[in-house]
Protein backbone atom coordinates (compact mmCIF):
# COMPACT_ATOMS: atom_id res chain seq x y z
CA UNK A 1 0.00 0.00 0.00
CA UNK A 2 1.91 3.22 -0.80
CA UNK A 3 -1.45 5.78 -0.17
CA UNK A 4 -0.84 8.89 1.69
CA UNK A 5 -2.40 9.48 5.03
CA UNK A 6 -4.23 12.05 2.92
CA UNK A 7 -5.33 9.65 -0.08
CA UNK A 8 -6.28 6.99 2.54
CA UNK A 9 -8.85 9.65 4.77
CA UNK A 10 -10.08 10.98 1.01
CA UNK A 11 -11.12 7.41 0.21
CA UNK A 12 -12.93 6.82 3.37
CA UNK A 13 -14.62 9.88 3.20
CA UNK A 14 -15.77 9.01 0.09
CA UNK A 15 -16.85 5.75 0.54
CA UNK A 16 -18.74 7.17 3.37
CA UNK A 17 -20.78 9.85 1.80
CA UNK A 18 -20.93 7.77 -1.52
CA UNK A 19 -22.16 5.01 0.66
CA UNK A 20 -24.86 7.02 2.64
CA UNK A 21 -26.46 8.43 -0.52
CA UNK A 22 -26.97 5.04 -2.10
CA UNK A 23 -28.62 4.05 1.36
CA UNK A 24 -30.82 7.22 1.82
CA UNK A 25 -31.49 7.83 -1.89
CA UNK A 26 -35.19 6.73 -1.62
CA UNK A 27 -35.51 7.10 2.01
CA UNK A 28 -34.70 10.67 1.91
CA UNK A 29 -34.23 11.95 -1.70
CA UNK A 30 -36.68 10.06 -3.77
CA UNK A 31 -39.33 8.99 -1.79
CA UNK A 32 -41.74 6.53 -1.82
CA UNK A 33 -41.52 5.31 -5.46
CA UNK A 34 -41.00 2.05 -7.36
CA UNK A 35 -37.65 1.33 -8.97
CA UNK A 36 -38.38 0.51 -12.37
CA UNK A 37 -38.45 -3.70 -13.33
CA UNK A 38 -34.92 -3.36 -15.66
CA UNK A 39 -33.23 -1.30 -12.70
CA UNK A 40 -33.88 -3.95 -10.18
CA UNK A 41 -33.07 -6.49 -12.65
CA UNK A 42 -29.35 -4.96 -12.62
CA UNK A 43 -28.77 -4.23 -9.03
CA UNK A 44 -30.01 -7.76 -8.47
CA UNK A 45 -26.81 -8.95 -9.63
CA UNK A 46 -24.33 -6.37 -8.57
CA UNK A 47 -22.64 -8.64 -5.57
CA UNK A 48 -22.25 -11.17 -7.90
CA UNK A 49 -21.00 -8.90 -10.81
CA UNK A 50 -17.98 -7.06 -8.97
CA UNK A 51 -16.96 -9.94 -6.38
CA UNK A 52 -15.79 -12.51 -8.59
CA UNK A 53 -14.05 -10.15 -11.14
CA UNK A 54 -12.06 -8.52 -7.86
CA UNK A 55 -10.84 -12.05 -6.79
CA UNK A 56 -10.27 -14.74 -9.67
CA UNK A 57 -7.18 -12.92 -10.83
CA UNK A 58 -6.22 -12.90 -6.39
CA UNK A 59 -7.13 -16.71 -6.81
CA UNK A 60 -5.65 -17.89 -9.84
CA UNK A 61 -2.01 -15.68 -10.07
CA UNK A 62 -1.48 -14.51 -5.75
CA UNK A 63 0.59 -11.61 -5.42
CA UNK A 64 2.27 -13.53 -2.09
CA UNK A 65 3.78 -16.32 -4.81
CA UNK A 66 4.87 -13.21 -6.94
CA UNK A 67 1.62 -14.49 -9.91
CA UNK A 68 2.09 -18.00 -9.86
CA UNK A 69 -0.94 -20.26 -9.31
CA UNK A 70 -0.35 -22.29 -6.32
CA UNK A 71 -2.02 -25.46 -5.37
CA UNK A 72 -2.82 -24.38 -1.23
CA UNK A 73 -4.69 -21.31 -2.88
CA UNK A 74 -6.36 -23.10 -5.46
CA UNK A 75 -7.77 -25.74 -3.60
CA UNK A 76 -8.79 -23.55 -0.33
CA UNK A 77 -11.09 -21.05 -2.81
CA UNK A 78 -12.25 -24.53 -4.34
CA UNK A 79 -13.34 -25.62 -0.61
CA UNK A 80 -14.88 -22.44 0.37
CA UNK A 81 -16.96 -22.05 -3.16
CA UNK A 82 -18.04 -25.75 -2.47
CA UNK A 83 -19.12 -25.50 1.01
CA UNK A 84 -20.61 -22.22 0.95
CA UNK A 85 -22.81 -23.43 -2.21
CA UNK A 86 -23.80 -26.60 -0.21
CA UNK A 87 -23.93 -24.95 3.28
CA UNK A 88 -25.39 -21.97 1.82
CA UNK A 89 -23.63 -20.30 5.65
CA UNK A 90 -20.38 -18.50 5.25
CA UNK A 91 -19.29 -18.90 8.69
CA UNK A 92 -18.87 -22.30 7.62
CA UNK A 93 -17.64 -21.70 4.67
CA UNK A 94 -14.25 -19.13 5.75
CA UNK A 95 -13.23 -21.24 8.14
CA UNK A 96 -13.12 -24.54 5.77
CA UNK A 97 -11.25 -22.71 3.37
CA UNK A 98 -8.95 -21.07 5.65
CA UNK A 99 -8.37 -24.39 7.13
CA UNK A 100 -7.61 -25.79 3.68
CA UNK A 101 -5.56 -23.13 3.21
CA UNK A 102 -3.20 -23.54 6.57
CA UNK A 103 -3.29 -27.76 6.09
CA UNK A 104 -1.71 -27.74 2.45
CA UNK A 105 0.44 -25.18 3.03
CA UNK A 106 1.69 -26.86 5.99
CA UNK A 107 1.55 -30.28 4.58
CA UNK A 108 3.30 -29.16 1.24
CA UNK A 109 5.96 -27.39 3.88
CA UNK B 1 -23.66 -12.79 15.28
CA UNK B 2 -22.58 -12.86 11.63
CA UNK B 3 -21.13 -9.76 12.18
CA UNK B 4 -18.23 -10.86 14.20
CA UNK B 5 -15.72 -12.46 12.59
CA UNK B 6 -16.18 -9.70 9.30
CA UNK B 7 -15.57 -7.51 11.55
CA UNK B 8 -12.41 -8.99 13.57
CA UNK B 9 -10.86 -10.03 9.86
CA UNK B 10 -11.44 -6.58 8.75
CA UNK B 11 -8.88 -4.89 11.38
CA UNK B 12 -6.96 -7.70 11.55
CA UNK B 13 -6.75 -7.24 7.54
CA UNK B 14 -6.47 -3.76 7.69
CA UNK B 15 -3.77 -3.75 9.79
CA UNK B 16 -1.83 -6.21 7.99
CA UNK B 17 -1.92 -4.14 5.19
CA UNK B 18 -0.66 -0.98 6.74
CA UNK B 19 -3.80 0.84 7.20
CA UNK B 20 -3.20 2.99 11.29
CA UNK B 21 -6.16 1.93 13.94
CA UNK B 22 -7.45 5.24 12.96
CA UNK B 23 -7.88 4.26 9.65
CA UNK B 24 -9.38 1.19 10.17
CA UNK B 25 -11.86 2.11 12.53
CA UNK B 26 -12.72 5.00 9.78
CA UNK B 27 -13.79 2.55 7.52
CA UNK B 28 -15.85 0.54 10.12
CA UNK B 29 -17.46 3.56 11.69
CA UNK B 30 -17.94 5.50 9.05
CA UNK B 31 -18.54 3.61 5.88
CA UNK B 32 -19.96 0.40 7.86
CA UNK B 33 -20.37 -1.60 5.09
CA UNK B 34 -17.74 -4.54 4.88
CA UNK B 35 -17.83 -6.17 1.63
CA UNK B 36 -16.58 -2.77 0.30
CA UNK B 37 -14.37 -2.18 3.10
CA UNK B 38 -12.80 -5.50 1.67
CA UNK B 39 -13.14 -4.84 -1.73
CA UNK B 40 -11.42 -1.18 -0.94
CA UNK B 41 -8.58 -2.90 0.94
CA UNK B 42 -7.54 -5.08 -1.94
CA UNK B 43 -7.38 -2.23 -4.32
CA UNK B 44 -5.46 -0.16 -2.22
CA UNK B 45 -2.91 -2.79 -1.77
CA UNK B 46 -3.01 -3.17 -5.11
CA UNK B 47 -2.60 0.58 -6.24
CA UNK B 48 -5.27 1.14 -7.84
CA UNK B 49 -5.93 4.83 -8.24
CA UNK B 50 -8.29 6.64 -5.61
CA UNK B 51 -10.83 6.90 -8.30
CA UNK B 52 -10.99 2.94 -9.25
CA UNK B 53 -11.30 2.11 -5.33
CA UNK B 54 -13.92 4.51 -4.30
CA UNK B 55 -16.00 3.61 -7.80
CA UNK B 56 -15.31 -0.69 -7.07
CA UNK B 57 -16.54 -0.32 -3.26
CA UNK B 58 -19.70 1.95 -3.95
CA UNK B 59 -20.67 -0.56 -7.12
CA UNK B 60 -20.18 -3.43 -4.14
CA UNK B 61 -22.69 -1.23 -2.30
CA UNK B 62 -25.32 -0.28 -5.03
CA UNK B 63 -27.39 -2.97 -3.82
CA UNK B 64 -28.50 -0.83 -1.41
CA UNK B 65 -30.28 1.68 -3.39
CA UNK B 66 -32.40 -1.61 -3.63
CA UNK B 67 -32.36 -2.12 0.15
CA UNK B 68 -34.10 1.73 0.37
CA UNK B 69 -36.56 1.68 -2.16
CA UNK B 70 -38.02 -1.40 -0.86
CA UNK B 71 -38.00 -0.11 2.88
CA UNK B 72 -39.43 3.51 2.03
CA UNK B 73 -43.18 2.62 1.67
CA UNK B 74 -42.97 1.17 5.09
CA UNK B 75 -40.80 4.79 6.47
CA UNK B 76 -41.47 7.17 4.56
CA UNK B 77 -43.40 8.80 6.97
CA UNK B 78 -40.54 8.87 9.76
CA UNK B 79 -38.95 12.40 10.63
CA UNK B 80 -36.23 13.58 8.22
CA UNK B 81 -33.51 12.77 11.56
CA UNK B 82 -35.22 9.33 11.54
CA UNK B 83 -34.59 8.52 8.02
CA UNK B 84 -31.09 9.55 7.90
CA UNK B 85 -30.29 7.63 11.28
CA UNK B 86 -31.90 4.49 9.10
CA UNK B 87 -29.94 5.04 6.01
CA UNK B 88 -26.54 5.38 8.03
CA UNK B 89 -27.46 1.56 9.43
CA UNK B 90 -29.05 -0.06 6.77
CA UNK B 91 -26.85 -3.07 6.18
CA UNK B 92 -27.80 -6.12 4.88
CA UNK B 93 -29.06 -7.83 7.83
CA UNK B 94 -31.34 -5.06 9.32
CA UNK B 95 -32.81 -5.07 6.29
CA UNK B 96 -33.52 -8.14 6.14
CA UNK B 97 -34.74 -8.49 9.40
CA UNK B 98 -36.78 -5.09 9.43
CA UNK B 99 -38.44 -6.12 6.16
CA UNK B 100 -39.25 -9.34 7.56
CA UNK B 101 -41.36 -7.83 10.31
CA UNK B 102 -42.93 -5.08 8.81
CA UNK B 103 -44.51 -7.66 6.48
CA UNK B 104 -45.42 -9.88 9.37
CA UNK B 105 -47.17 -7.07 11.32
CA UNK B 106 -48.18 -4.24 8.76
CA UNK B 107 -50.39 -2.81 11.56
CA UNK B 108 -47.29 -1.67 13.78
CA UNK B 109 -47.00 2.38 13.40
CA UNK B 110 -44.30 4.58 11.89
CA UNK B 111 -43.20 5.10 15.54
CA UNK B 112 -42.97 1.36 16.08
CA UNK B 113 -40.95 0.51 13.17
CA UNK B 114 -38.47 2.68 13.40
CA UNK B 115 -38.02 1.74 17.44
CA UNK B 116 -38.34 -1.83 15.46
CA UNK B 117 -35.06 -0.64 13.09
CA UNK B 118 -33.16 1.00 15.86
CA UNK B 119 -33.62 -2.21 18.17
CA UNK B 120 -32.15 -4.61 15.47
CA UNK B 121 -29.22 -2.47 14.95
CA UNK B 122 -28.19 -1.73 18.38
CA UNK B 123 -26.38 -4.69 19.28
CA UNK B 124 -25.46 -4.86 15.59
CA UNK B 125 -23.33 -1.80 15.31
CA UNK B 126 -21.89 -1.54 18.49
CA UNK B 127 -20.43 -5.33 17.97
CA UNK B 128 -19.36 -3.88 14.59
CA UNK B 129 -17.40 -1.06 15.93
CA UNK B 130 -15.55 -3.05 18.58
CA UNK B 131 -14.86 -5.99 16.79
CA UNK B 132 -13.25 -3.82 14.25
CA UNK B 133 -11.15 -2.53 16.93
CA UNK B 134 -10.50 -5.97 18.31
CA UNK B 135 -9.39 -7.07 14.88
CA UNK B 136 -6.80 -4.23 14.26
CA UNK B 137 -5.13 -4.68 18.08
CA UNK B 138 -4.36 -8.24 17.21
CA UNK B 139 -3.69 -7.50 13.33
CA UNK B 140 -0.44 -5.37 14.82
CA UNK B 141 0.69 -8.52 16.50
CA UNK B 142 0.54 -11.08 13.70
CA UNK B 143 3.61 -11.74 11.23
CA UNK B 144 2.66 -11.18 7.66
CA UNK B 145 3.72 -14.55 6.60
CA UNK B 146 0.41 -16.10 7.76
CA UNK B 147 -1.09 -16.33 4.36
CA UNK B 148 -3.60 -13.06 5.56
CA UNK B 149 -2.97 -12.37 1.80
CA UNK B 150 -5.51 -14.81 1.01
CA UNK B 151 -8.55 -13.56 3.74
CA UNK B 152 -10.10 -11.62 1.35
CA UNK B 153 -10.26 -13.83 -1.51
CA UNK B 154 -12.16 -16.20 0.97
CA UNK B 155 -14.23 -14.20 2.67
CA UNK B 156 -15.56 -12.56 -0.64
CA UNK B 157 -15.96 -16.50 -2.01
CA UNK B 158 -18.05 -17.75 1.01
CA UNK B 159 -20.06 -14.55 0.37
CA UNK B 160 -20.73 -14.96 -3.27
CA UNK B 161 -21.29 -18.65 -3.07
CA UNK B 162 -24.60 -18.58 -1.22
CA UNK B 163 -25.71 -16.09 -3.37
CA UNK B 164 -25.29 -18.35 -6.81
CA UNK B 165 -29.29 -18.80 -6.10
CA UNK B 166 -30.69 -19.50 -9.92
CA UNK B 167 -28.71 -19.59 -13.53
CA UNK B 168 -28.58 -16.00 -13.81
CA UNK B 169 -26.80 -15.31 -10.84
CA UNK B 170 -24.60 -18.16 -11.62
CA UNK B 171 -24.24 -16.78 -15.52
CA UNK B 172 -23.63 -13.38 -14.02
CA UNK B 173 -20.61 -14.71 -11.77
CA UNK B 174 -19.04 -16.65 -14.21
CA UNK B 175 -18.77 -13.48 -16.94
CA UNK B 176 -17.29 -11.66 -14.25
CA UNK B 177 -14.41 -14.21 -13.55
CA UNK B 178 -13.98 -14.60 -17.10
CA UNK B 179 -13.79 -10.93 -17.98
CA UNK B 180 -11.87 -9.96 -14.94
CA UNK B 181 -9.49 -12.71 -15.74
CA UNK B 182 -8.60 -11.96 -19.43
CA UNK B 183 -8.91 -8.13 -18.46
CA UNK B 184 -6.96 -8.11 -15.97
CA UNK B 185 -3.79 -6.64 -18.25
CA UNK B 186 -5.73 -3.31 -18.39
CA UNK B 187 -4.75 -0.53 -16.66
CA UNK B 188 -6.11 1.21 -13.34
CA UNK B 189 -8.12 -1.82 -12.60
CA UNK B 190 -10.47 -0.83 -15.95
CA UNK B 191 -10.94 -4.77 -16.52
CA UNK B 192 -12.77 -5.01 -13.07
CA UNK B 193 -15.15 -2.52 -14.36
CA UNK B 194 -16.03 -3.58 -17.29
CA UNK B 195 -16.37 -7.00 -16.40
CA UNK B 196 -19.23 -6.23 -13.45
CA UNK B 197 -21.10 -4.11 -15.65
CA UNK B 198 -21.01 -6.75 -18.40
CA UNK B 199 -21.59 -9.61 -15.52
CA UNK B 200 -24.61 -7.56 -14.41
CA UNK B 201 -26.26 -6.93 -17.83
CA UNK B 202 -25.66 -11.19 -18.62
CA UNK B 203 -27.60 -11.55 -14.94
CA UNK B 204 -30.51 -9.19 -15.92
CA UNK B 205 -30.39 -10.95 -19.77
CA UNK B 206 -30.55 -14.34 -18.29
CA UNK B 207 -33.32 -13.38 -15.65
CA UNK B 208 -35.64 -12.66 -18.48
CA UNK B 209 -34.59 -15.30 -20.80
CA UNK B 210 -36.00 -17.63 -17.90
CA UNK B 211 -39.09 -15.96 -17.03
CA UNK B 212 -40.10 -16.04 -20.86
CA UNK B 213 -39.51 -19.65 -20.98
CA UNK B 214 -41.15 -20.23 -17.64
CA UNK B 215 -43.94 -17.80 -19.96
Amino acid sequence: MTQSASEIWLIIAAMAVGTFLIRFSFLGLVGDRKLPDWVLRHLRYTPVAVMPALIAPLILWPTATGGQPDAARLLAAAVTLIVGMVTKNVLLAIPAGAITLFGTLYLLG
Amino acid sequence: MVVVPFAVLFGVVGTEAGLNITEVMGFSVLVIAGASQFAALQLMVDNAPTLIVVATALAVNMRMAMYSASITPHLGAAPLWKRALIAYLLVDQSYAVAMNRYEQAPELSVAQRCAYFFGTMTPIAPMWYAMTLFGALVGQEIPPEYALDFAVPITFLALIAPALRTLAHVAAALVSVILGLALAFLPYNGGLMIAAVVAMMVGAQVELWMERRRG
